[in-house]
């Protein structure tokens, strides 16, 4: 015990010498720790960008924009890689020998090369073998858009068409940083209102089928209020698609997913997905025999006994590793610049580091959003667990 | 990327301390000089076939060994991104950076660098396709650029097209190499940085005049090598290698005839001062007598450097132009030697 105080003490004294001595030797150098150059102007421009930003906002605004891509790709990324990862990781289960081969080679190709590397190379792919925005030019162009003209793969990203509504609402400031679509949000309220009433009819059906053991046919008027109140509003709203054209040197219009996000977004969900495959393996590998025998002796299909036997009971072993997997993603994010995904630790930790030469401020505030981040995706997948885990009573 | 600047952070921690030691101390103490360089733009600094560094800002460093040690082949290159130069600088990974680097008014006093003076004045230009028919850098509007991040040019750009109310996207890349693989892919449809930089990429591509590079000048863009703040003897070493590259070719002094003209005094005081033969001028600033002779014959003047890595006879191709001598009409001048 004693040992251990000392030892605590030593370490402490260790941090804050370092610490102090940082201070320090930055002051002599006249570079004392500052915070101001936050709010000085950026002067650079970013081009994925989701809230209003300009080359003369600041570089606190910059790294929001930073901040706001990084949870894109983030959120993206981890959705993406859980999808791939359960699929792969069932499927390596699989009694089809071929089936269950491919997808032992995906997981083991993806996971035993470095992330960087897959980055990198799926930029190179992305950039060298999809087409030139030019070779859509011409009487007969070398490519054309998808999709009745509404989508555009080009070596540069993907345009999208884009929801548009010619008498929309218009946009709300919220505390003057950032403006949201009011059509959006009136899509999302009445969306979610109607599903809450779906839901009631839902409830309405079990409590009838439960007294009386018959169930009532509430499909039709479920799926009726889910969809025709949400399309009415969007045809008051006078929703159409903008799609994408090629105007000057580029396409214009619609929503135009980036090269790079798309190749940081694949790289790192099929590289996580990897390891996702594995845990889900392990989880699933880890629900007795007994029980897959025994829902097959009640009859149940191979696919209705992994939904509701094995699945279920897998998720208690899955989703505490899973945490890991989705932090790992998330850190992983940060090598966005090898394919200038503007990220937040290309803007707040790269340009505006370099620009205004605050080095130790850049480094520590990156290192804070980083664990600000991290600590939520836990306390979300804490929570999450804490709703599946074994109910013990 | 993230480690690399924990790393320097946390080395600016133990690093900053020494960092008021003398420089040249530690450098002699180690046997080599370490010197940041570009990770790559031909001309400038780029390993040859072997290996081995060669390049105009490569043979600054080595005139400096030369002039400290006696032997060009005394300096360990660090390849360094436009991103992490000033971190490394810092942070103490080498003693010295020649990286096409801007001088800047806050690179000289936030940044806490010294610069050493002006090797080549560039300004920032655009390269296009020829085939896009663009002929002025004002019909770029709407245009996809590919930017170096962490520099200058990056910031130019962005006025440029803001004062000229043009919009354009960014594409963001992280080092010169990259840079050449999005423009020639044509990921981008104009790549911007220095017009020295856009001389030597459009140098490496596989059909040069497929290529061309647009008549504006968006900057000026003044590049030298810098050291860190706190070492004024070891900035002074590094600046009058430089000016004595510069006197050299002023006063015809070359790789071939400084040996020659070292034997015994002169009738110019100023050569005989530079190469040691009349006064101790070396003493001051703490190189041995000789060193002038030792860096020109082993490097050459300044003329020779530019003319051997990017002049007219090299597939960069660039004249002297404003980096001519002031003698010539250029702006190339270096304080007297006395």
């Amino acid at each position: 015990m004693t040992i251990q105080i000392v030892a605590l003490v030593g370490f402490m004294l260790l941090i804050s010498w370092l610490i102090s001595n940082t201070i320090q030797n930055l002051e002599t150098l006249g570079k004392g720790v500052d915070l101001w150059f936050l709010f000085e102007t950026s002067s650079y421009d970013i081009n994925q960008k989701l809230i209003e930003y300009t080359s003369r906002s600041t570089h606190l605004r910059a790294a929001f924009v930073g901040l706001i891509n990084t949870l894109i790709v983030a959120v993206l990324g981890c959705i993406t890689a859980t999808v791939l990862g359960i699929l792969i990781g069932i499927l390596r289960l699989s009694n089809n020998w071929i089936v269950a081969k491919i997808m032992t080679c995906w997981v083991e190709l993806f996971r035993n090369v470095p992330v960087l590397l897959w980055i990198v190379f799926t930029m190179a792919i992305l950039i060298e073998s999809l087409p030139r925005p030019a070779s859509f030019r011409g009487e007969n162009p070398e490519s054309s858009l998808l999709f009745w003209d509404s989508i555009a793969i080009t070596n540069r990203g993907t345009y999208l068409p884009e929801p548009l509504f010619s008498n929309g609402l218009g946009d709300i400031s919220i505390f003057g940083i950032f403006e949201v679509s009011l059509d959006l949000v009136a899509f999302l309220i009445v969306l979610f209102a109607c599903i809450f009433v779906s839901n009631i009819l839902k409830k309405r059906a079990d409590k009838t089928q439960q007294n009386t053991g018959h169930r009532p046919r509430v499909w039709p008027y479920r799926i009726a209020i889910i969809v025709i109140p949400p399309i009415v509003l969007l045809y008051i709203l006078g929703f159409y698609l903008g799609k994408p054209e090629l105007k000057g040197f580029n396409f214009q219009g619609g929503i135009y997913l980036r090269n790079s996000l798309i190749a940081l977004w694949l790289a790192l969900s099929f590289y996580t997905s990897a390891f996702i495959a594995e845990i889900v393996r392990a989880g699933i590998l880890a629900v007795s025999k007994g029980q897959t025998e025994a829902s097959y002796s009640l009859g149940l299909r191979p696919s209705l006994t992994m939904n509701l036997i094995i699945l279920p009971q897998a998720l208690r072993v899955i989703i505490p590793p899973l945490i890991s997997q989705f932090l790992n993603l998330t850190k992983n994010s940060s090598l966005a610049i090898s394919v200038g995904y503007m990220d937040i630790t290309g803007t707040l930790g790269g340009i505006t580091l370099n620009q205004t030469g605050r080095e130790l401020e850049s480094i520590l505030l990156l290192m804070l959003v980083f664990l600000g981040i991290s600590l939520g995706i836990s306390a979300v997948m804490n929570w999450y667990n804490s709703t599946v885990k074994i109910k013990e009573r | 990327m993230k480690i690399r600047f924990l790393v320097a952070a946390i080395a600016a921690v133990f690093v900053t301390g020494s960092a008021y030691s003398a420089t040249l101390d530690d450098v002699m103490a180690r046997g080599n000089l370490e010197c940041g360089v570009s990770t790559g733009l031909v001309g400038f600094a780029s390993p040859d076939a072997e290996g081995e560094w060669e390049g105009f800002d490569v043979d600054y460093c080595r005139a400096l060994a030369a002039a400290i040690f006696g032997d060009s082949q005394a300096v360990e290159f660090t390849p360094v991104s436009t991103k992490n130069r000033f971190t490394a600088l810092a942070a103490g990974e080498f003693d010295i950076l020649a990286r096409n680097t801007t001088w800047t008014f806050s690179r000289d006093t936030d940044l806490k660098q010294t610069f050493l003076g002006v090797n080549f004045y560039d300004g920032q230009g655009f390269m296009v396709r020829a085939d896009l028919g663009v002929s002025s850098a004002s019909e770029l509007d709407g245009a996809s650029v590919c930017i170096q991040t962490g520099t200058t040019t990056e910031l130019n750009l962005a006025d440029f097209f803001r004062v000229n109310g043009m919009s354009y996207e960014p594409v963001p890349i992280e080092d010169n190499a990259e840079a050449k693989e999005q423009f020639f892919a044509q990921a981008c449809d104009a790549y911007t940085t220095d017009r020295s930089g856009l001389a030597s990429t459009r140098a490496a591509a596989e059909n040069p005049d497929d290529y061309v590079v647009l008549p504006e000048v968006i900057s000026k863009e003044p590049l030298g090598p810098l050291v860190r703040h706190g070492d004024d003897q070891w900035a002074d070493i590094g600046r009058w290698v430089l000016n004595a590259l510069i006197i050299a070719e002023e006063k015809g002094l070359t790789s071939a005839n400084v040996r020659e003209m070292a034997s015994a005094p002169t009738n110019d005081p100023e050569i005989n001062r530079l190469l040691g033969t009349e006064g101790a001028y070396a003493d001051m600033v703490g190189l041995p007598n000789d060193w002038a002779v030792h860096m020109i014959e082993q490097v050459g003047n300044y003329g020779e450097i530019f003319d051997r890595h990017i002049g007219v006879d090299t597939p960069i191709g660039l004249t002297r132009g404003v980096n001519d001598l002031w003698t010539n009409g250029g702006l190339i001048y270096a304080p007297p030697y006395r």
